[in-house]
């Protein structure tokens, strides 16, 4: 510790509150902006995980047979039909020709885009109209209570 | 004397040393070795279907393969020789036409070819004694025909253009005749090739439209028809539309009015209202119902472009600034969905319809670009932070600053 | 306030001896002279590494290591945790800041001839920190599952492969079977956030001890001027002097990165598709775009042995002898010798200077 020094003059007592003020205030002020984010960081944000590879699409019984359902998968539309025999099938809802999402006719048993009439069977292969390419399969199984889609392996 | 008798028997000699082993087939054995213009069937025939299917020379010509001499091209014994050009339809329908014959090779193949290319502009011309018009023969090859399934055959569905423009493409050829000669040049320009060379044999070429055998262009009334089987919305907004009975008495060709009959291109937006690119403009001028029912659809199309434009931008700006607007980037794509349902339904010629479709559009249009103008503020916000923080590093930096210098100064002392 | 200080270290020197360390610490005393700016870059390094640390583990509390989550978890926190975006972005930009300064550390010691005796051992940890850092950039840099870091790690790994009897072994280590798939991904988080932690944890020990026990290296220039009595041989306290001004240049590089991650945020990029082709233009890390373009210019072949071969070997024959220099270059003093590995520093800094920059091109 310095020893105690008598102060040159009146003038420097001010002057060295007034610099170790700046240093606090500078100190304190930079830490509470670097501890601020730190903390709200740590607490856990509304939505509690990360959405991963897999979503659930709908829960078991939510779909009769012969319907469809559209749900978000990642950041793309999808969509999850449930056939007359009680499978689930699962594909990406984006059309292979204007990237319009499809959906599910039940009079017609495929799957249908509304722009300009282009229609998939239920293995998702491009059968009628514009579209050029099959529909991306996803993969869906049924765990306990949801029906869960993930993308094909 | 004398060189006839050597000529003679150097003939018997080739004919007996050349001649077919049991089993082999004497017509192509000699003709391969003649030359080059009498040698090409024989050469050729190795790769033809009908060659593939057992089917030898004899039983599309006649005569006796199994016999090596002259006799073997007898027509008091069968031989049939090469058809005259009028005469090609019924050489080959003798066997293409006969149902139960056919069905020997090929169950599902059908044997109306005849039939419909009578038909046809072609056959109907050919019985009227017109040499020049297309027979069996010169689309799908004499001797080295492939199934259509083949991609090297004349007939797939990528060579069909070609095979037709052989003739209807060459002008000299085509003189005398009161049809134009730019189809295929025009169709090479248009979407429906483009889509052919990417590999989509769905795609339409000549055959799609006119008919294969039974070639005849669709009469003006049926165009609609025919684009229709494959642009059903299309077709059925013509239909319901005021066009629809206009153009029919004004004898217009339906779609092709707009869009032409080979050099089908990628419609673009200003094709719609009343610039100097549109179509509309074509009949309809200043005053009618038609010309403000264009201008309309024209300028709500390019509304909700223009948000959706908007919207774009925002969203991208914000996102190359490092913000997460991935949700409202998917959002958007309804929006487009609405710009696309808009066009189809330009073919109600309806302005009012096109207008609900375009206005739904623009508002998601309008609600991503709030989530974009968001997400630009929060950045801002995040820049505000920094800059906050940034002085208070700077007041700290000051006070270590001046610390120092007075501990020093006073050390100094 | 200073009875309290007092308080607490009476209590601590009872227990462990504290007192002696105090001792040390007041009257430790950096040396003043014209290189003097340079001793502040280990320390900044050292700054710099415990920014890894604090916002690597901030990071560990949402980050999963598997194919399936890692890149959704990586956008998770920079799109639903308040402040990941800054912890990400601060923690993507230290790592390159730390490497910098770690290399400018490195290199003036090398051209100040920090390394002679008694400072040998020092060095070798250092080098080894050195190189344990770049691990830690190449492992950490695969963790985000991105396009960019897939490509950059299958090449990464590919040319580990080249290397002679062992590479094979090497290559299935490293990527935790023939490709990289997840269970590279597993692997390198494991490397990342133990085996680099603990190995460096043991070395910057040692390296700080080293650094206590010896004090602080004068250049030789100096020490002669100061013999030659052309200079005076000046010092200042570590404590609170040289400490302060210490601080002072930590707040410049935390406000550094806080304006790198407000205003340039670190990229997400698009997931690795295992089954994509490669994108154009992929390349590693800056810190190794040198030995990646001389990759590039080297021929197929070189007399009877793999180009690629040939670069590798070169390589960690030049890192090996850097890591020796002191034992090399024991006098370290003015004579030829000495001159001639200056010679040698300058010419490899220029080496990198010049191939990175050919690599951005």
């Amino acid at each position: 510790m310095p020893t105690a020094d008598r102060p040159p003059g009146a003038g420097a007592d001010p002057g060295r509150r007034w610099v170790n003020l700046l240093l606090g205030s500078g100190v304190v002020a930079s830490i509470a902006s670097f501890i601020y984010p730190a903390v709200r960081y740590m607490i856990p944000p509304p939505v509690a995980e990360s959405t991963s590879r897999f979503v659930v699409a709908a829960k078991a019984n939510e779909l009769k047979r012969n319907s469809g359902k559209i749900f978000k998968f990642g950041s793309k539309p999808a969509l999850l039909v449930r056939t007359a025999d009680g499978e689930y099938r699962a594909f990406s809802a984006v059309c292979t020709h204007l990237n319009c999402t499809v959906q599910y006719r039940d009079d017609l048993r495929q799957i249908w885009c509304a722009c300009h009439n282009g229609l998939y069977d239920l293995a998702g292969r491009n059968v009628s109209g514009p579209p050029p390419k099959p529909l991306e399969l996803l993969d869906v199984r049924v765990q306990g209570e949801d029906v869960v889609v993930m993308r094909n392996a | 004397m004398k060189r006839a008798l050597i000529g003679a028997t150097v003939l018997v000699g080739v004919l007996t040393l050349a001649g077919p082993a049991p089993g082999k087939d004497s017509c192509v054995s000699c003709h391969a070795q003649l030359e080059s213009k009498l040698a090409e069937p024989a050469k050729q025939f190795e790769s033809d279907i009908h060659h593939q299917a057992g089917l030898s020379c004899a039983d599309c010509h006649g005569g006796n393969p199994q016999d090596d001499s002259r006799n073997a091209m007898s027509r008091a014994r069968g031989f049939r020789g090469a058809p005259k050009k009028a005469q090609i339809p019924e050489f080959c329908a003798r066997c293409h036409s006969d149902i139960a014959y056919m069905h020997r090779f090929d169950p599902k193949m059908r044997a109306d070819q005849l039939s419909q290319y009578l038909t046809s502009v072609h056959g109907k011309r050919l019985k009227q004694g017109d040499k020049k018009v297309a027979a069996c023969v010169d689309c799908h090859g004499v001797h080295n025909i492939l199934a259509v399934s083949d991609t090297r055959a004349t007939v797939y569905p990528t060579n069909v253009a070609s095979t037709c423009a052989r003739c209807h493409s060459a002008a000299a050829y085509m003189k005398g005749y009161p049809i134009p000669t730019d189809q295929a040049a025009g169709y090479e320009k248009s979407v429906h090739a483009e889509m052919l060379a990417q590999g989509d044999t769905s795609a339409p070429t000549c055959a799609t439209c006119h008919g294969n055998h039974g070639a005849t262009p669709p009469g003006v009334s049926s165009v609609a028809n025919v684009c229709g089987t494959c642009h059903v919305f299309f077709a059925q907004l013509f239909d319901k539309s005021p066009h629809q009975a206009a153009f029919a008495r004004m004898n217009l060709p339906g779609c092709v009015q707009c869009h032409s009959n080979h050099e089908i291109v990628k419609p673009s937006d200003d094709w719609v209202g009343v610039g100097p690119k549109s179509v509309c403009a074509t009949c309809h001028a200043a005053g009618d119902k038609g010309y403000a029912a264009a201008q309309k659809m024209a300028g709500d199309l390019a509304r909700l472009r223009t948000f959706i434009g908007r919207a774009e931008e925002t969203l991208n700006t914000a996102e190359r600034s490092g913000m997460e607007v991935s949700s409202a980037k998917l959002e958007l794509g309804n929006a487009q969905e609405a710009l696309i349902k808009a066009r189809v339904n330009v073919h109600a010629f309806n302005a009012g319809e096109v207008q609900k479709l375009t206005e739904a559009g623009v508002g998601i249009a309008k609600k991503d670009y709030e989530a974009g103008v968001a997400a630009l503020r929060e950045r801002d916000l995040r820049r505000k932070g920094l800059g906050v923080s940034l002085i208070a590093i700077v007041l700290a930096l000051s006070g270590l600053y001046l610390k120092i210098r007075r501990m020093e100064s006073r050390r100094n002392t | 306030m200073a009875g309290l200080y007092r308080q607490i270290l009476t209590w601590l020197d009872e227990r462990f001896g504290a007192g002696s360390i105090e001792e040390f610490l007041r009257h430790k005393t950096v040396p003043l002279h014209r290189h003097t700016i340079w001793y502040y870059f280990g320390g900044m390094t050292l700054f710099l590494f415990v920014i890894q640390v604090l916002t690597g583990i901030l990071l560990l509390l949402y980050y999963r290591p598997t194919p399936n989550d890692a890149f959704e978890s990586v956008q998770y926190v920079v799109t639903q945790v308040r402040f990941g975006w800054l912890i990400r972005s601060v923690h993507s930009w230290s790592a390159n800041l730390m490497i910098f300064t770690a290399l400018v550390h490195m290199f003036s010691v090398y051209f100040l001839k920090a390394y002679r005796k008694p400072r040998e051992l020092t060095w070798i940890t250092g080098m080894l920190l050195l190189f344990i850092a770049l691990g830690f950039g190449f492992s950490g840099y695969l963790l985000p599952w991105n396009t960019l870091a897939f490509f950059a790690t299958k090449v990464g790994t590919e040319m580990a492969g080249s290397v002679p009897i062992v590479g094979k072994w090497l290559l299935i280590f490293l990527r935790g079977g023939e490709e990289v798939t997840g269970a590279t991904l597993t692997r390198f988080f494991g490397f990342h956030v133990a085996v680099l932690p603990g190995l460096a944890t043991v070395l910057l020990a040692m390296h700080l001890l080293l650094v206590q026990q010896l004090g602080m290296s004068v250049p030789p220039q100096v020490e002669r001027a100061i013999a030659e009595g052309h200079e005076s041989a000046r010092s200042m306290p570590f404590f609170p002097n040289f400490l302060l001004r210490d601080i002072m240049g930590w707040y410049a590089a935390l406000g550094i990165l806080g304006a790198l991650a407000a205003i340039f945020p670190w990229e997400l990029g698009a997931k690795a598709d295992l089954f994509a082709a490669a994108p154009a233009g992929i390349r590693p890390e800056w810190y190794f775009l040198f030995m990646f373009q001389t990759l590039k210019y080297l021929p197929g072949r070189i007399l009877f042995m793999d180009g690629e071969l040939v670069g590798l070997l070169g390589f960690s024959l030049a890192g090996a002898v850097w890591v020796v220099v002191p034992f090399i270059d024991h006098h370290a003093g003015f004579g030829r010798l000495t001159r001639f590995f200056s010679g040698l520093g300058i010419f490899a800094l220029g080496y990198i200077v010049v191939l990175s920059a050919l690599a951005l091109r």
